[in-house]
């Protein structure tokens, strides 16, 4: 039992592999500052309760541009926006809109600076 | 290399004569630590040493690294603090010099750690290398590793260990913590440090995310993430194994998304209740310490995080996760009535009482500040500026079993 589990939680945040739904990326430049620093203080500050706030990772995984490379860019917003189940990674959809969480993920490629 | 000290030693003494005659001139007042805390800014990978007598700032202690998940405890003199960050790394603080000691970067990604009852192992609780290491509290020397087992991962994937988390310190010179990945518990008798005994306890169910120990060093009781409920293990019969406590306490309830893991700590009794977090849930669950039955379940403003008891029991403080966290709610232990809901400003991630609890300090992240909250009249005493505060510990702490 507890192997089971524990194979499915590790493979599970390492593969980042969840089904991609269609999503058309807006430009992100529509987000004014005010609005893009409130989402980096979120990124920094929320997501990295669990990712570290260098991205490093912690309970969740690691999110810096070398580990995101190569990562297909609408299962990276679907994670963010669906959750990750059987983990602890949850939906941000409802909190966040679609246009946000695109930004996020530019910020999390280009490499995020507390 | 020794004779040619010799000529050099008159004035060598000479010279540390007057050194000290100076530092004595120079040094502060003298002074105890048994009003001291630190606090943590978690941007800037720096400390707040801090005095709740007068409730002012005293120094800002740089250089920590990663404190996005930092927490600290105390040495059994109240002189140092051992500061486990996110990076691994772990820091002695000296209080009274107001300046780091030592520090090591013993992992690659830590959560917490503990000090044992003889005050001379400080053992960290580690997500990278998965386990526990532990290490002597004067030099921070290495003593002991305890690798976590590994998982089983995908092929052409690292292999990497179960996460510790849940690090306390209990009587008879132990260390337990648990394993997220893997649901286990382990109690690690460290009597003879070069040896560690370690007792498993299997399938206690999944995803624990952290855990305490009741201030009498009884029960460890863990919290579960991958299922409602939470795990007991009984130090005085430890051979009777772990048992599932406030087991579906949601009673098949869709969850909501857990943006902040809830944290236990500060082992919240009064009388023979005590308060924990539910996961997922707007709710503070009330559990008879007795049986360890559910007998309530508060109604609260968001999903809890920390669930803290005043000293004298009469109140339950809880702060929320995102996106609630701008609030504070105050329970009555009697009635467990809500009877007042604080909104200190944006972000509340810790609270912490004094010793006799005639302060509450709360860290109010976003607003960039520390308040000093009186518990009795609910009104703020004092506001101290800090860089995106996090965690409050005071040295109250050495003390405590668990802490």
């Amino acid at each position: 039992m507890a192997r089971r589990i524990a194979s499915v939680a590790a493979g599970a945040w390492l593969l980042l592999a969840l089904p991609a739904t269609t999503l058309a990326a807006p430009p992100p430049q529509a987000l004014t500052p005010e609005h893009r620093q409130r989402l980096h203080d979120l990124l920094v500050q929320d997501c990295g309760s669990c990712h570290g706030l260098r991205m490093t990772g912690g309970l969740g995984p690691r999110l810096t541009p070398e580990t995101l490379a190569g990562k297909d860019r609408e299962s990276l917003e679907a994670t963010v926006l669906h959750g990750r189940p059987g983990t602890a990674m949850p939906p941000w959809q409802g909190l966040l809109d679609q246009r946000e969480v695109a930004w996020m993920i530019d910020q999390l490629l280009q490499g995020v600076e507390p | 290399m020794k004779p040619r000290l010799v000529p050099l030693l008159p004035l060598s003494l000479a010279l540390l004569l007057a050194l000290m005659l100076s530092a004595c001139a120079q040094s502060p007042a003298l002074r105890a630590t048994g009003d001291l805390g630190i606090i943590v800014e978690r941007g800037s990978g720096s400390l707040l040493l801090v005095e709740h007598s007068h409730q002012r700032r005293l120094a800002r202690i740089e250089g920590l690294g990663d404190l996005s998940h930092a927490s600290v405890v105390f040495s059994r003199d109240q002189r140092y603090a051992y500061v486990f960050g996110r990076d691994g790394g772990l820091t002695k603080v000296d209080l009274l010099r107001q300046r780091i000691d030592r520090r090591v970067v013993q992992g690659g990604n830590s959560i917490g750690g503990a000090i044992s009852q003889d005050g001379r192992l400080i053992a960290v609780g580690n997500y990278e290398p998965g386990g526990l290491r532990v290490f002597d509290s004067d030099t921070l020397e290495p003593v002991a590793d305890i690798p976590a087992p590994l998982l089983d991962t995908a092929a052409g994937v690292d292999s990497k260990r179960s996460r510790a988390v849940g690090v306390v310190d209990a009587p008879g010179q132990r260390f337990l913590f648990s394993l997220f990945d893997t649901g286990e518990i382990w109690s690690v008798d460290m009597t003879e440090p070069a040896s560690p005994e370690i007792s498993r306890y299997h399938d206690i169910g999944r995803q624990p995310y952290d855990a305490l120990l009741t201030s009498d060093g009884r029960y460890y009781l863990a919290g579960l993430f991958g299922e409602d409920g939470m795990a007991l293990l009984d130090l005085w019969q430890p051979e009777a194994g772990v048992e599932r406590v406030l087991h579906h306490y949601g009673r098949g309830d869709q969850r909501l998304p857990v943006y902040k893991m809830p944290h236990l700590e500060g082992w919240t009794v009064a009388g023979d209740s005590a308060y924990v977090p539910a996961v997922g849930r707007h709710q503070v669950l009330v559990l008879d310490r007795n049986n360890w039955q559910q007998t309530d379940a508060i109604e609260v403003a968001g999903q809890p995080v920390f669930v803290m008891a005043r000293p004298d029991a009469r109140q339950i403080w809880v702060n929320f996760a995102h996106p609630d966290n701008h609030l504070v709610q105050v329970i009555d232990t009697r009635s467990h009535r809500i009877i007042d809901t604080l909104e200190p400003g944006p972000g509340v991630l810790h609270m912490e009482f004094t010793p006799r609890g005639e302060q509450v300090w709360l860290s109010v992240r976003d607003a960039g500040e520390v308040q000093v909250w009186d518990p009795y009249r609910l009104t703020r005493m004092a506001t101290l500026p800090a860089e995106k505060p996090s965690g409050i510990f005071f040295t109250s702490r050495a003390h405590e079993i668990g802490l």
